[in-house]
């Protein structure tokens, strides 16, 4: 068991996620921070695809009953055991009554602790993960709570003192960059605002969670004139309800750009126009509110370029570790 | 219908979507699911989403196992198949509605200064602006005929309904001019052309009229009828409103909680020609199953 003394913000048990059921509007939801999440199970021995904890912006407060091996990745939130200073991206051994604590964010958004055993919760259609908005699977459903306790899986757990090292980190640049297909509905967007959309720089919006990140600050979008069709509805960002892909970038009224991410609602009446690619998606999750973020025009080369530098970089990481 | 051409796009590297009209219709809803139905009987490699939406639909796969260039050809192949089909084996259920109850009725009054109509309650507006001499006869067209559940999502298990009507009886109401920020869980509401029923409380835009006390899902799966699945409904499921009063809707939610409640529910045979070409007989016969 694990007892949770203090939650943190929003802190939730999270695997790699539970894809087959977007369908009924059941999303994906798993690590927003995949690589970081997957880094972490490795550091202490799991499985990549093992229940860990995902804490935006702020660490718990966690009590151990037995001795385990941790390590957190992801943002640069200091871990403390009992008060003495642990390395990030490194594994430590915590005993019987240790407490693990965090000091205050430094850099990027969310932690992910990993446990030796991982985090035992019931698997719920084939998946560990938390989805809070449909109070499904994780620990009841929902971000933890103090006095939560969790129970661990058996794992002897690796030895202490793995590291990756800062090459095989990921982190956002300054100004954040994300590059984006366009598509979907981009054909909705005047000229004057497909150049807009990327030339602007955006910043996160307070909104920023799960489901998806809000950016604010650009010109606003405007959309080239027609009838709306039957049963889109009367804003000209209105399109007859259809299913948001993960990653999908929808602009409600021209002037917030959403991009969704692990817990998208699957589905609705705001024109897309275009994705994030699956390369840059580890990225959102490690991007804090007021971040400064620029959109970058991609083709579907590029993006499956993107996609077979991070997937080296994951094999560097499983080869380093199985050193 | 609009257009013969579906509009093939990629939602990044991992998503391609396919726009079958840009506006609704029961023929574009037909075709999107009976390509989706196709695209799961081939069982191409790398694909691990299928959602077909009200007139359009979205394959997910992995770019890793087959190229975005292979799954566009596959999925063109099989559109170019499909696009005969115009009957669909379903199923027909029956979902007690409560209109004007009281919870969804504080709930708008909480959120007035977001509305069209500060003055009116959203049943009285979209009566009004649908050109209904009352909420009653609004009512009854609104009850009146079956609706297609012609997508699934937002939300877990949120159905999207589309009525079964020609397109100038179809009530059309505008969303909230602010979305709000809370919907009593298994509110039945309605936005733009599509009526839905609030799966879980949360933020929502559309209108509200009414509420049921028949759970649709259930993540922990105790409902009897959602053991086998938590989520009551599939895209393709046709309902049929039963209008109840508080008496009613107090004794349903007494059953659900025994476990003793089941839903009204019967397999149908629908086929889109005989609908269009007499909608009020069509209709009759699918609730005559219903009843049967």
């Amino acid at each position: 068991m694990l007892e949770v003394v203090r939650p943190g913000l929003a802190t939730t048990v999270q695997d790699l996620g539970r894809p087959g059921y977007y369908h009924v509007g059941i999303p994906i939801s798993g690590a927003m921070d995949r690589l970081a999440a997957r880094t972490a199970n490795l550091l202490v021995g799991n499985p990549e695809d093992a229940a860990l904890l995902e804490c935006p912006f702020m660490g718990p407060e966690l009590r151990f009953e037995d001795a385990r091996t941790v390590a957190v990745t992801g943002a640069d939130i200091a871990p403390k055991v009992n008060g003495e200073p642990r390395p990030l991206w490194t594994s430590f051994r915590v005993e019987k009554g240790d407490t693990l604590s965090f000091d205050f964010l430094k850099k990027g958004a969310r932690i992910y602790i990993a446990i030796s055993g991982g985090i035992d919760v019931p698997v719920v259609l084939g998946s560990r993960s938390t989805y809070a908005l449909g109070a499904l699977g994780g620990f009841k459903g929902r971000k933890l709570e103090a006095g939560d306790l969790l129970p661990l899986g058996a794992g002897a757990g690796a030895a202490e003192g793995r590291s990756v090292p800062e090459h095989l980190r990921r982190m956002p640049e300054m100004p954040a960059k994300l590059r984006v297909m366009p598509g979907l509905y981009w054909h909705r967007l005047t000229e004057e605002a497909k150049q807009s959309f990327f030339e602007d720089t955006w910043k996160v919006a307070p909104e920023a969670d799960r489901i998806g990140y809000r950016f604010r600050g650009g010109r606003p979008l405007t959309f080239v004139p027609r009838e709306q069709p039957f049963g889109a509805g009367s804003d000209p960002s209105n399109i007859v309800d259809a299913a948001y892909p993960y990653g999908s970038i929808q602009v409600p009224g021209g002037t917030e750009p959403i991009a969704l991410h692990r817990d998208a609602v699957s589905g609705g009446g705001y024109m897309m126009l275009g994705t994030v690619i699956s390369a840059d998606m580890d990225l959102i999750g490690q991007l804090q509110p007021h971040t400064p973020t620029r959109f970058v025009p991609c083709d579907m080369a590029e993006a499956l370029r993107a996609r077979a530098e991070r997937r080296k970089l994951l094999d560097a990481i499983r080869a380093h570790l199985a050193a | 219908m609009a257009r013969t051409e579906s509009r093939y796009s990629f939602g990044g590297d991992e998503h391609l979507f396919v726009e079958i009209d840009e506006e609704m219709s029961l023929e574009a809803f037909f075709k999107s699911l009976s390509v989706c139905t196709a695209i799961k009987q081939a069982n191409i490699r790398g694909v691990t989403e299928i959602c077909p939406a009200n007139a359009s639909f979205q394959v997910k796969f992995d770019p890793d196992v087959i190229a975005p260039s292979d799954i566009e050809a596959e999925v063109k192949r099989i559109e170019a198949q499909a696009q005969a089909s115009h009957r669909i084996a379903t199923r027909i259920l029956e979902v007690p509605a409560y209109f004007r109850d009281p919870w969804t009725t504080e709930t708008l009054m909480r959120f007035r200064d977001r509305h069209q109509d500060p003055n009116a309650t959203d049943i009285e507006f979209a009566a009004r602006i649908n050109h209904y001499p009352s909420v009653d006869a609004f009512l009854a067209a609104f009850t009146g005929s079956p609706w297609f559940v012609s997508m699934v999502g937002f939300v877990a298990g949120l159905p999207f309904l589309y009525q079964m009507v020609e397109r100038k009886r179809q009530i059309q109401v505008p969303k909230y001019l602010r979305p709000r920020t809370d919907t009593p869980a298994l509110t039945i509401g309605f936005g733009g052309c599509f009526g839905c029923i609030y799966s879980v409380r949360g933020a929502g835009g559309y209108q509200m009229f009414g509420i049921t006390p028949m759970p649709i899902y259930d993540p922990q799966q105790k409902i009897s009828y959602l053991q086998d699945f938590m989520c009551l409904f599939r895209p393709g499921d046709i309902l049929v409103w039963k209008p109840i009063d508080r008496e009613g809707y107090d004794s349903i939610k007494a059953d659900v909680e025994a476990g003793r409640f089941v839903p009204k529910m019967a397999e149908v045979t629908f086929d889109l020609d005989a609908f269009e070409h007499d909608v009020d007989g069509t209709n009759r016969k699918l609730l005559e199953a219903l009843h049967a």
